[in-house]
């Protein structure tokens, strides 16, 4: 479905003039009066976090006026990339197409983003369409090395099949908080596995820049031991924690850390991580260092700049950044505007959930699972909400340990939140 | 839409003070706990592979097996730390939209 621009610009000036009443006025649930002008949502990105929240918008309330800008063709799943570098999957089966998401949508924009006015709520996009909104929603991807998937996962796998056997593969995990906690030891497992079949003289050396295994410590540890020789002399992995990489050496094929330069036949360095660019543009990435967005929790909206939400990846909380919150998050998001949208207020103390599946062999996985509930006592005196403000709950946590039941729900899964982010057919 | 009208209209006759807010902020509350499980239970709760469906599950069940999963009575892998998380009230409201929904 390609965009129109004559027609989306004429469809945005003819509404900008009273684009401010739609959030005012409102309607009553019962009322049968429709908004008198459309009450424009733009979600900038479609990843877990963009869509789902498109597509909640819409099914909840259609009177918005709901625009995607995602400049990709095509959607392709993080959750389960490794499982191509394992050669479990090809690219083929962790992409999918936007068309249902098009098709639930009002308008389609397939560019970029260059610049944000909050003021004037406006974006611009690099073909030089102008974007008026009543609230932007930020769920920008955040960018790295193969830690987004895409072409960079598909040379991944080719180099680690380029690989002679006893060759060495060198990873690096970023300092917390990065985008999918377990997923750096969980690529550690996959590689394992491929090299393990197809190449068991390698070895995989991982720097870490955290003092520690950062998520599922003792479920990998014990993958790691019970599969790959982890902590014997024959061990397929090498963990070295507090090994920030600091230099990378294409031609020597080196990766420097603090203490020493490590050799590799294939390297995948992943950079420290903050919110997306976008983000910056629009004034939201406001906490002290400038790297994460703060955010109000029963909204998403930016605690800096009205009208303005950021989901997903990018946001200032204490959510593991997984799929799956990106996921609920977009329906946090949706459903707290929808009833801004109605003149109500927003659910006051939202409960939302994670549950993130990690891969320990071709066959075998383990999860971590968590509730969250909105605490206001946790609000500060000056009304912020604070990052420690949504509560894990008692009764979280991880697995006792890896089964192929876990494979089998983690493949069910990935179907189940495909379908719900992008609208897929059963 | 029609249902929560009759919630309202019952609630107008008894109580006269409780306007149509409060059973639509209760309704879309539900709608939006439930839409929580989707990314495991699929949209709307009608599933694709290993995770069972919640679609269509008779009220009285679906609560009792979130209880038995919260008391540890039936065994699970991810179901109890999701039960444990959540007060017999929102049991009983995720019960009546799953059951609602065909």
């Amino acid at each position: 479905m390609a965009f129109d621009r004559r027609e989306f610009l004429k469809i945005s000036a003819g509404v900008t003039g009273a684009a401010s009443l739609g959030a005012i006025t409102g309607c009553a649930a019962t009322s049968a009066t429709p908004a008198k002008a459309a009450y424009k949502v733009v979600i900038v990105g479609a990843g877990f976090g963009g869509a789902t929240c498109a597509r909640y918008l819409k099914m909840w309330e259609p009177k918005i006026e709901v625009t995607i800008i995602e400049p990709n063709a095509h959607f392709v799943s993080c959750p389960t990339s490794n499982g191509v570098l394992a050669g479990l999957a090809k690219m083929e089966d962790i992409t999918f197409t936007y068309d249902y998401l098009k098709k639930a949508v009002n308008h389609w924009v397939a560019d970029a983003v260059t610049g944000i006015d909050t003021a004037g709520r406006t974006v611009k996009t690099a073909g030089g369409a102008t974007i008026s909104y009543d609230r932007l929603i930020e769920a920008q991807k955040t960018i790295m090395h193969a830690w987004k998937a895409g072409p960079q996962t598909a040379t991944l796998r080719k180099q680690l099949e380029a690989m002679q056997d006893g060759g060495t593969f060198v990873m690096s995990v970023p300092m917390a908080p990065y985008r999918c906690p377990p997923g750096p030891y969980e690529r550690a497992c996959q590689v394992a596995t491929y090299l393990k079949k197809a190449k068991p003289k390698s070895k995989i050396i991982i720097l870490d820049g955290n003092p520690d295994i950062a998520s599922k410590k003792g479920l990998f540890e014990a993958a790691w031991k019970k599969h790959y020789g982890y902590k014997t002399d024959n061990s397929m992995i090498e963990y070295r924690p507090n090994n920030m990489p600091r230099s990378v050496d294409p031609v020597k094929m080196m990766v420097g850390t603090e203490f020493d330069d490590v050799k590799g036949d294939v390297i995948n360095v992943v950079p420290p991580m903050r919110a997306a660019a976008i983000c910056q543009m629009a004034g939201v990435r406001s906490d002290s260092s400038g790297t994460w967005c703060p955010i109000d929790y029963r909204s998403f909206e930016s605690l800096t700049v009205k009208n303005v939400h950021v989901l997903g990846d990018s946001t200032l909380t204490n959510f593991p950044k997984s799929g799956s919150v990106a996921n609920n998050t977009g329906k946090m998001a949706a459903a707290a505007i929808v009833e801004m949208f109605n003149g109500r207020e927003p659910d006051s103390a939202p409960v939302v959930t994670n549950t993130c599946y990690s891969a320990s062999t071709e066959g075998t996985a383990f999860h971590v699972a968590t509730v969250f509930r909105y605490a206001p006592e946790k609000i500060a005196a000056d009304g912020k909400v604070t990052p420690a403000a949504m509560i894990a709950q008692k009764g979280g946590g991880v697995s006792k340990e890896e089964s192929e039941l876990e494979f089998a729900y983690m493949e069910s899964w990935a179907k189940n939140v495909w379908a719900d982010t992008l609208g897929l057919p059963g | 839409m029609k249902k929560t009208l009759v919630i309202s209209l019952m609630f107008a006759g008894a109580a006269g003070a409780l306007s149509a807010t409060s059973a639509q902020a209760l309704d879309t509350k539900a709608r939006f706990m439930a839409a929580n499980c989707a990314y495991c239970h699929g949209p709307e709760g009608k599933s694709r592979g290993a995770i069972p469906s919640l679609a269509g599950l008779e009220k009285g069940y679906f609560v009792e097996q979130m209880k038995a999963f919260r008391d540890g009575s039936r065994p699970a892998t991810v179901m109890q730390k999701h039960a444990m998380g959540y007060t017999d009230a929102e049991f009983d409201q995720l019960g009546a939209w799953f059951a609602a929904i065909k």
